[in-house]
């Protein structure tokens, strides 16, 4: 791949520039006045008189927004977005980010007309189509996780390891000590620490292993009967997997701590294996991350968040349930959590084609008939926990947390999520008028962590792609991205250093040492990537390797583009050894070269103001 | 699978040329006993046909064709069709944050415009770059507020949304923040004063109202500012519905103000994604959560925006950071900001004074209705309005469901005082004929009414 040419040449008026690199005003600077891109309808009502009506209270000076006629709003945005580097347009190898393709139809039905348009206080008799996506989806997290319990309430990352260390933090209170402490590794990502602060609790911070993993030794010492949890992300932001995972458990749930787990790399996971299993109490997912919805330029995100059964008294209200005697749409019989009965609770037919309903895709996949056999257990004896008490009840095993034995520390070796239910995936003689419904009565729940119910358009848009991709896609997606970042390991090992050399996942991470010797840092180095045409990898992170390059390629790139970003890579670190100004004074062929951010920050002028 | 570009031939040459006999051995790390060994139990791959299918007829059944009166929280407007023809564009939809600011001044310039527009508008300084929404914004403003003060004391008004409380609540019960919840006063509706005055006392940090209020009514910014600054806490003022400040006077002497903007174009989507905001003084800007865009210059002196002041965030000062935020609201507030520049300075107050006409109108018509009386009539109000009726909500609810008419939302909920009230919202796209029909099923109760009285008196057994 050729260089790009070094220098946008000098600054210019006028529309004398490539498209990408017209000027283009502020919108406040082309308003003028009387323009216009609305016509309201005719007003049907009388009209008022706002003065006499709001009297002190009337808004008297007009804010000073744009005035503008359509066509131009549009050339407006439209030339704005041309100065975005976007997924749509090549390889984000952006570390912890999974910077994955965003399905269109995604997009598509998050706009369907009774989905994009429903009021969250609509009656629930009117908005059992959007719950049972939210059924569905909890179901489909659930199986992914291997976990118990969920909800789909945090709206992004940080807000679902807020909600998950709150569900900590009330499960220790209910056994009388919050404790004070979260032990967090120093590979961990910023959110993490800035989480257990808001939580009221003190960050211990362990210290990696010779590896970059969890260090065994250094976790027996210092978990002790004050610690909380552990926050660990694994694989860990070296794209590495904790194969003693289950020991850090043990470790942790001998001592009454719990293990929790960052979500944010589940794209190396999912089908493969499943938290729930290797002894994760609680973790937070990334719907925007693993499940394809839109980065949309730094939000809106979607975080739910998984449990173990012990943790679901304390989810956040409001609980979707599914009543189990109704006999009519909006007369709920009996409220059940549909967590109290196994995850799908009183509904035999998960994932079933539920008669008379519209809830399911014609046919679901038929699967291996001995995943039914699995005989009813624990997980179909109610209550499993006294809420008067906070003891855990109707369970063979008081202290569930152990690793091995049945139970919450490792539902695989006993019942799977699908508990006792003789037939999965139903016959069609299933319930088939099973009203969802919120469920507010929750006097263990940490309360709410914000209004309304979630990021619901997330969570049609991650459906939509759990459908599109099915089991065999799933697990091919999570083979695909750790294939491709080893991929990107083998051809470029040589000529980065590897600071660990255990194997990687979905992501690796190189550091700059080599590069560095000659004067240019993995900032430089991400910067001379852009012309390149590529996005940046994710920079100085983790903070464990000094200069480190941290690659996540995904699933969603060819060979082709794996191919040019390795020359681009392999280009550079020429570069560094013949042209190192070129690096350090990159990019060269963006709109706009290296911006003075000390400026920015000393003396910040954070919005237009009319010239004076 | 449609969304992966690789061949099998290509997935095996790649293997070979990492050394691997099978993808199994890249996936050798993990313990044997914790691989999966069967299919995840998800639905089998559906082709796009299929998926769309799906959700259409989840939306079908969700029922479509209602009126609807709802509001508190979550407003209907009218959405023109540039948001989404805009917002779909690829290289806004689907690039990241903007912390490289050379490849994405796109993103960097709209959230500029986004903030100068909010600060416009609220009348404050500045704004963020957005937040999750209207709730967690709330909660946020106040824990800046004991940053700011050094004080650990909130007091809220009860005519702020429940929920939003609720989630100030969750907030505040780990960071040793007791709050005061202050009420109104039964003829406007409006805050308390006089119990406000004794609330607050030189150990509060906020002052949290919204206004308009949760029952529709505009608080007087004036005298709850004098009230919580002569005790030198600060004035936090919630704004639900942003589209009351094209006709309502901004809280201009508030110190904080937090905003959810969904009613700038942005779908009501069940509840979410949403577009929380604050906003507030020059003074206070090193205290604020969530991301900024800042003017700057290039090396050659071209304008450019960056994010800045990203020594108050998490991914810099961890445990010490302003808060554990790490993302916004980019492309909802992208929506928001098509919108402001659609409707622009005059179209922002027309559309408000629209909304305020049709909810006029639908108090006074409702209001009338016999056995139905308007509540907090003495104070002004935007677009929402309070309807105390003879009949209880729920009978009133279905009674208005089979006429295909969402009504107002039931308060005794949250307000066990109001048991017999309906918070009321109309806006911009509810019509004068939906109104009218409201008008008629309130009207029909008082005819059954009558009709059972006369039967009782003719001493039949009434239903």
């Amino acid at each position: 791949m050729a260089t790009n040419s070094p220098s946008p040449g000098p600054r210019t008026t006028g529309k004398v520039r490539p498209h990408q690199t017209q000027n283009e005003a502020l919108l406040f600077e082309k308003s003028s006045p009387g323009k216009r891109a609305y016509k309201l309808p005719s007003l049907d009502v009388p009209p008022v008189n706002p003065a006499s009506l709001l009297g002190a209270a009337l808004r008297t000076q007009a804010p000073l927004l744009p005035e503008l006629s359509e066509i131009e709003i549009i050339r407006h945005f439209t030339r704005l977005s041309t100065w975005n580097y976007a997924i749509d347009l090549g390889m984000y190898p952006l570390g912890s980010c999974t910077m994955k393709y965003n399905p269109r139809v995604n997009e598509f039905v998050a706009r369907i007309e009774g989905l994009a348009d429903a009021h969250p206080y609509r009656p629930e008799s009117l908005a059992q189509g959007i719950l049972e996506i939210f059924d569905l989806l909890e179901r489909c997290l659930l199986d992914i996780t291997g976990m118990e319990a969920i909800t789909l309430q945090p709206a992004a990352g940080a807000h679902g390891e807020f909600t998950g260390i709150l569900l900590t933090r009330a499960w220790h209170e209910s056994r009388g000590n919050p404790r004070h402490k979260i032990l967090i590794p120093d590979s961990a990502h910023g959110t993490n620490p800035a989480t257990a602060a808001i939580c009221g609790y003190e960050v211990e911070n362990l210290k990696s292993n010779a590896d970059g993993g969890i260090d065994l030794e250094a976790l027996a010492r210092q978990v002790t009967g004050e610690t909380a949890a552990l926050m660990l992300t694994n694989p860990s932001t070296l794209g590495v997997f904790e194969n003693q995972i289950h020991k850090i458990a043990d470790i942790l749930h001998d001592k009454g701590a719990l293990l929790y787990m960052d979500g944010a790399n589940m794209n190396a996971l999912v089908g493969k294996v499943r938290p729930g299993d290797f002894g994760v109490d609680v973790m937070h997912l990334n719907l925007h991350k693993t499940f394809s919805t839109p980065h949309g330029g730094g939000g809106p995100g979607s975080g739910p968040v998984a449990c173990k059964r012990f943790l679901e008294p304390f989810l956040p209200i409001p609980v979707l349930v599914r009543s189990q005697m109704a006999t009519e749409v909006g007369a709920p019989g009996p409220g059940s959590p549909r967590t109290g009965l196994g995850p799908w609770g009183g509904d035999p037919s998960h994932l079933g084609t539920r008669e008379g309903t519209a809830s399911a895709p014609a046919e679901w996949e038929e699967f291996d008939a001995d995943q039914s056999e699995i005989e009813a257990g624990p997980l179909f004896r109610a209550p499993f926990f006294d809420p008067s008490t906070g003891e855990r009840v109707g369970d063979d095993d008081p202290m569930p947390l152990h690793a091995g034995a049945p139970g919450p520390g490792s539902p695989r070796t006993g019942l799977g999520p699908w508990g006792g239910d003789p037939s999965p995936l139903g016959t069609g003689e299933t319930q088939s008028k099973s009203p969802l419904h919120w469920d507010y009565n929750r006097p263990h729940s940490v309360g709410r962590v914000r209004a309304f119910y979630g990021n619901t358009g997330m969570f049609i848009r991650a459906l939509a792609y759990i459908l599109a991709n099915g089991p065999d896609g799933l697990r091919q997606t999570t083979e695909d991205a750790v294939l491709n970042a080893n991929y990107i390991r083998k051809k470029l090992e040589d000529i980065y250093e590897l600071p660990y050399n255990t194997p990687s996942m979905h992501e690796v991470v190189f550091s700059d040492r080599r590069q560095a010797a000659r004067g240019v840092k993995t900032g430089d180095i991400a910067k001379r990537l852009i012309d390149y045409g590529f996005h940046p990898y994710t920079v100085s992170f983790p903070l464990i390797v000094p200069g480190a390059l941290m690659i996540e390629p995904t699933e969603s790139e060819s060979v082709e583009e794996l191919d040019l970003f390795i020359a681009a890579m392999r280009s550079i670190a020429h570069e560094a050894e013949t042209a190192p100004e070129l690096i350090k004074n990159a990019p060269h062929s963006t709109r706009v070269s290296r911006l003075d951010e000390v400026q920015a920050a000393r003396k910040p002028i954070l919005r237009w103001k009319p010239p004076a | 699978m449609r969304y992966l570009p690789k061949s099998p031939a290509e997935r095996e040459r790649m293997l070979a040329e990492i050394g691997a006999r099978s993808i199994d051995d890249l996936f050798a790390i993990i313990p044997a006993e914790y691989r999966l060994d069967r299919d995840l139990l998800v639905p089998r791959q559906q082709a796009e046909s299929e998926i769309i299918d799906y959700f259409r007829q989840a939306g079908e059944k969700n029922a479509s064709g209602y009126a609807s009166f709802l509001g508190a929280g979550a407003y209907r407007h009218y959405r023109p069709v540039i948001i989404d023809a805009l917002v779909q564009r690829g290289e806004f939809l689907t690039s990241y944050t903007p912390y490289q600011a050379e490849i994405t001044q796109g993103t960097l310039q709209a959230i500029f415009e986004f903030q100068t527009m909010i600060a416009e508008l609220t009348g404050m300084d500045l704004a963020n770059a957005s937040m999750y929404d209207g709730s967690t914004g709330a909660a946020e403003a106040v824990m800046m507020a004991v940053r700011v003060t050094g004080r650990h004391k909130a007091v809220v008004a009860a005519t702020v949304h429940p929920e939003y409380r609720e989630v100030l609540a969750t907030y505040a019960k780990h960071q040793s923040l007791p709050s005061t919840l202050v009420g109104y006063e039964r003829k406007s509706g409006r805050v308390d004063l006089a119990a406000l005055e004794a609330a607050v006392t030189e150990e509060t940090a906020a002052v949290l109202v919204q206004s308009p209020n949760f029952f529709g009514v505009v608080e007087d910014i004036p005298a709850l500012a004098e009230i919580a600054h002569r005790k030198g806490a600060l004035l936090l003022v919630s704004i639900s519905e942003a589209v009351s400040l094209g006709i309502v006077r901004p809280p201009l002497e508030a110190d904080i103000v937090t905003m959810e903007a969904q009613s700038f174009g942005v779908p009501l989507s069940y509840g979410g994604p949403f577009c929380g905001v604050i906003a507030t003084r020059e003074k206070f800007v090193r205290q604020m959560p969530g991301r900024l865009a800042g003017q700057t210059v290039d090396t050659a002196g071209n304008r450019g925006f960056v994010l800045t002041l990203a020594t108050r965030e998490q991914h810099i000062r961890r445990e010490k950071a302003t808060s554990n935020i790490c993302t916004n609201q980019a492309l909802v507030a992208l929506m928001a900001t098509v919108f402001l520049a659609v409707y622009g300075r005059e179209g922002i107050r027309e559309l408000a004074e629209h909304n305020l006409a049709k909810a006029h109108y639908a108090a006074r018509t409702l209001g009338a209705q016999p056995g139905t009386k308007q509540l907090f009539t003495g104070a002004p109000h935007f677009h929402e309005f309070v309807l105390e009726t003879e009949e209880s909500p729920a009978s009133l609810a279905e009674r208005l469901l089979k006429e295909k008419i969402v009504g107002g939302i039931a308060l005794g909920r949250w307000y066990p005082e109001l048991a017999h009230c309906t918070l009321w919202c109309a806006t911009e796209v509810t019509t004068r004929v939906q109104i009218d029909r409201a008008a008629k099923v309130l009207a029909a109760r008082l005819e059954m009414t009558e009709r059972n009285q006369a039967l009782k008196g003719q001493g039949f057994k009434t239903v």
